[in-house]
């Protein structure tokens, strides 16, 4: 009996869909590691600053969804393949824009974001300056 | 802290008041388009998804006509609303070819019984990687690519039966 | 008719407490009469809320549902303890706490306080009821937690099972007191600026507020990332997420407020700055409060969004913080100058540290708002970990370094080379462990490395103000000071670890195979079915091995909720005093082979047992402060 409940639980949790994913399993790569140890690191770094496009607000590395799991199997194949992550991380840009990289580009909208924490000190020590006293002598 | 530095944290608040202001102010948008519109549909070559229609290659989107590009899927519950739109554009002379996304030709048979079929041809993306390359983030997604091959419109969501006339034309200028 | 109580119960609240406003602005401009009634007044109105409060729980234990909140967040399957939280697991029923608290904290100030000048205590409660009112308002207007349901269904929507855990019943109330009890200081800061009375005295009697505040926001923050470490299943801790970040501000800006109160009551110095930390520290909570509801940011963790709700809150902060800073910009000219002081000093170092959570506050704010500002412009970008890491954790580890040096610093004065050869210990130490680290891991990260380094020399350096001295006799602000330094120490340590030392293996694997992950070999030995009263799973067996030994059991589950229908994965970890073996059950991925996910995180768990030091820390610093101040009589306060 308890055989019967086992298989029926499993049959009802692997097929069921939930919400609208795919009954399909998910692509291999999106679950297990590239063999090369370095590879794997590389491909592991890539995924964590990649953004989850069906997600609100994870990387693709934390994510049980399924476009996240494809997106993972192809990072990790390409980077199996030789391919550099800039490289892949500039295909992902370049068709989603850089809303899909937790990396925020360099150049004229996000220098700001660069310059804030330089920024924030120095109007922190105009408004410290005060509260000293001169050194005697 | 004298002098104009007190009115600083002030002026501050304001900008930041500024800022929360237009957050609420703005439509939420959490659709992400694809950056491709305007750009070459990505090379792919899929095989067919079903027995008995033919499956999908970029190179068939490059033959001169225009074409509207489905992504969807049979477990993908908005793209049974969307299969009336579809029917009425494919019956208008529109060529129409879909991508089924991480699919099975059992349940993809099921689907077009079930729904009608307006699709020329179907190509299976198991692991979703043309889905990607098209930057398309979800299904039902619909592209208009023109006779050389080149994205030209993105319609995110199942197209409503008001759509209709305008996807039509839209295909139709793009020669 | 028990919700009708509770509404009424709030709308007497409100009366009473624009009473306590009406009366405390009269008081403060000579009226005698009326500042009789503020105290007894605002602890009348903190009895109301929490009738209200208590009358709401009582509705979601008993699971009426013919009451709307509870009908969408409750469910008569649902264990007890769960019944409970989903009180407060929702919009309206977590306002009402913090209205609740709001009052309750009143209260505290009009019983308890005594060292205060009577006028400056009153205006501080008139502060108290200016921000209830508002609160009031969005809660009766807004966001009725006793609104009726005209036909009550069969059964609750359920809450959402994500949520459904000990910890997490727990960590909004632990948060909230530390939110709201900033507001505390807030109104200690307009009360001082509505009567220009800025001293030691007022710090003294606003730092005990500041700290228990301080304290249970350490905590909440503590124990959330603690929760969503095991809740998530990915072994993550921090992901700088919106609502995160909502939380860790008010706490950079009340740590900031802590250490400048204890300036101001010691010294008499940086009496601007305290205020508008004091400000700034329940602003953060407000605005925090306003990111979380409003839905102008995509979190994880936000609530069910309502723009109408999102203008209310607006409004609000426009007049709570406006006004204050507005306030602050008139009045702080005509506060006395405090004293001044040296450069190489503690107060200096102080002023450091101010300088550089000012420094964090403002970058995690600006980075959390930057994507908003930048879609005025139309482009959409995403900011996360990569960015926050290094941005704020560059100025981070400048501030744990100076931790080390403050408080070996004299007061006023000191001399750069006895500060340097005090410090001496600390830097070789630190050096020593650089090297060391290099050495054994060359491949470590740089902030991972900086991070250890500094660990290492800031623990000794924490500990540096007790050498030489009688243990027994030391105060217990001390202790509390030295055991909160030396918490940040461990916690920083257990952050480098798990960046750099983590060994992750993620496997497609069959029943009866073996994976080997760090230290242990893993064995699945089986998957069997489990219940419990509103779920069913497929629990793995895993058997880990160290060496020789006795296997140990783990059992991580595939759950699946059915109100409302939710799949989780439940992680198995055990702990180990050199770190944790963390396991996730994923899918099944087709011929007999499931997902497994295992981690071995050497010493992770100093990340929140650091955490909790520091709590610790504070409790006592509190508990030795409240002593000192019972013995000796209450003083005379000066402007």
């Amino acid at each position: 009996m308890r055989r019967l409940l086992l298989a029926a639980l499993i049959v009802g949790l692997a097929a069921a869909p939930v919400l609208a994913d795919s009954d399909m399993p998910p692509a291999p790569l999106a679950y297990t590691q590239l063999p090369d140890a370095r590879q794997e690191a590389q491909a592991q770094a890539l995924m964590q600053t990649i953004r989850c496009l069906v997600c609100q607000g994870q990387s693709i590395a934390d994510s049980d969804a399924e476009l996240a799991g494809d997106m993972r199997a192809m990072v990790r194949a390409r980077i199996a393949a030789g391919e550099k992550p800039e490289a892949i991380r500039a295909w992902l840009v370049r068709r989603y824009g850089a809303w899909v990289s937790y990396e925020p580009p360099l150049d004229r909208t996000t220098w700001l974001l660069w310059a804030a924490p330089v920024l924030f000190v120095l109007i922190g020590l105009l408004a410290a300056r005060r509260s000293f006293r001169r050194r005697r002598g | 802290m004298k002098g104009q530095v007190k009115w600083l944290p002030l002026i501050l608040f304001i900008l930041l008041g500024a800022a929360l202001t237009y957050g609420l102010a703005k439509p939420d948008n959490h659709n992400i388009t694809s950056k491709m519109i305007g750009a070459s549909a990505p090379s792919f070559a899929l095989r067919p998804a079903v027995p008995g229609v033919p499956g999908l290659a970029s190179a068939d989107l490059a033959n001169g006509k225009p074409h509207l590009v489905n992504i969807f899927a049979s477990w993908c519950v908005p793209c049974v609303a969307e299969a009336p739109q579809l029917k009425a554009i494919a019956d208008a002379g529109v060529p129409v070819v879909g991508i089924a996304v991480r699919d099975r030709p059992e349940a993809l048979q099921r689907f077009l019984a079930r729904n009608g079929n307006p699709f020329r041809a179907i190509g299976a993306d198991d692991a979703s990687q043309v889905q990607m390359a098209f930057g398309s983030s979800g299904v039902p997604e619909s592209f208009v690519v023109d006779g050389k091959g080149m994205i030209r419109q993105q319609t995110i969501g199942p197209i409503n039966p008001e759509d209709v006339p305008g996807v039509i034309a839209a295909v139709r200028e793009a020669k | 008719m028990i919700a009708e109580a509770g509404l009424a119960a709030l709308w007497l609240g409100a009366a009473l407490c624009a009473l306590q406003l009406i009366a405390s602005i009269a008081a403060v401009r000579g009226d005698r009469d009326l500042a009789v009634i503020v105290r007894p007044v605002a602890v009348a109105q903190a009895l109301l809320t929490l009738l209200a409060f208590g009358l709401l729980i009582w509705l979601f234990v008993r699971v009426d549902l013919s009451v709307l909140l509870v009908a969408q967040n409750d469910n008569s399957e649902k264990p007890l303890l769960y019944r409970f939280a989903a009180t407060w697991g929702n919009h309206e029923g977590s306002m009402l706490m913090w209205v609740t608290i709001l009052g309750v904290a009143g209260a505290g100030i009009a019983l308890f306080e005594r060292k205060l000048d009577p006028r400056t205590l009153i205006a501080t409660l008139g502060g108290q009821a200016t921000i209830g009112l508002g609160f009031y308002a969005f809660l009766l207007f807004a966001s009725n937690p006793f609104a009726r349901l005209p036909a009550p269904p069969p059964d609750g929507q359920g809450l959402n099972p994500l949520l459904q855990d000990p910890g997490l019943a727990f960590h909004p109330p632990t948060l909230y007191l530390g939110y709201v009890g900033l507001s505390v200081a807030f109104s200690f800061a307009i009360g001082a600026l509505v009567t220009r009375d800025v001293g030691p005295a007022f710090a003294k009697a606003m730092r005990p507020w500041v700290l228990a505040a301080w304290i249970f926001l350490t905590i909440g923050i503590t124990a959330g990332s603690y929760w969503a470490y095991y809740e998530l299943g990915w072994g993550g801790w921090w992901f700088w997420d919106p609502v995160e970040n909502a939380s860790l501000m008010p706490w950079l800006a009340a740590t900031a407020l802590l250490h400048s109160v204890t300036v101001l009551a010691t010294r008499d110095g940086l009496r601007a700055w305290t205020l508008m930390l004091a400000v700034v520290a329940f602003s953060m909570s407000m605005i925090g409060t306003f990111l979380v509801r409003s839905g102008i940011l995509t979190s994880v963790h936000a609530f069910a969004v309502d723009p109408r709700r999102g203008v209310f809150l607006l409004a609000l902060l426009f007049l709570y913080i406006g006004g204050a800073l507005a306030l602050f910009g008139l009045r702080v000219g005509t506060v006395r100058e405090g004293a001044k002081f040296d450069l190489v000093s503690r107060e200096a170092g102080l002023v450091a540290n101010n300088l550089l959570l000012s420094v964090i506050l403002g970058v995690v704010l600006f980075g959390t708002l930057y994507p908003l500002i930048l879609e005025t412009l139309g482009v959409k970008i995403s900011i996360g970990p990569p960015y926050f890491n290094r941005a704020a954790g560059a100025p981070a580890l400048l501030l744990v370094t100076l931790m080390a040096a403050g408080p070996l610093l004299r007061w006023r004065r000191d001399d750069a080379r006895a500060l340097l050869r005090r410090v001496a210990p600390a830097a070789v130490l630190a050096v020593a462990a650089l090297v060391a680290v290099k050495l054994l891991a060359p491949s470590i990260g740089l902030l991972a490395l900086l991070g250890l380094a500094l660990a290492a020399g800031l623990a000794l350096a924490s500990l540096a103000p007790l050498w030489r001295r009688n243990l027994l006799r030391t105060p217990l602000f001390t202790w509390g000071m030295v055991i909160a330094h030396f918490g940040i120490a461990v916690s920083l340590a257990g952050m480098a670890c798990d960046s750099s030392f983590t060994a992750e293996k993620l496997v497609a694997a069959r029943v009866g195979e073996t994976i080997a992950v760090g230290p242990y070999q893993v064995r699945f030995a089986g998957l069997e079915p489990a219940f419990e009263s509103n779920w069913q799973a497929l629990q793995a067996t895993l058997e880990a091995r160290r060496g020789g030994g006795d296997p140990l059991l783990l059992h991580p589950q595939a759950r699946s909720y059915w109100a409302p229908p939710t799949d989780t994965s439940e992680t198995a970890i055990h702990t180990a005093i050199d770190g944790q073996l963390y396991t996730v059950l994923g899918k099944p991925v087709g011929d007999g082979r499931w997902q497994l996910r295992l981690w071995w995180k050497p010493f992770v768990t100093l990340i929140w047992a650091g955490g909790f030091l520091v709590a610790i820390g504070g409790a006592l610093a509190l508990i030795g402060r409240l002593r000192r101040g019972r013995r000796r009589p209450p003083q005379e306060a000066w402007a």
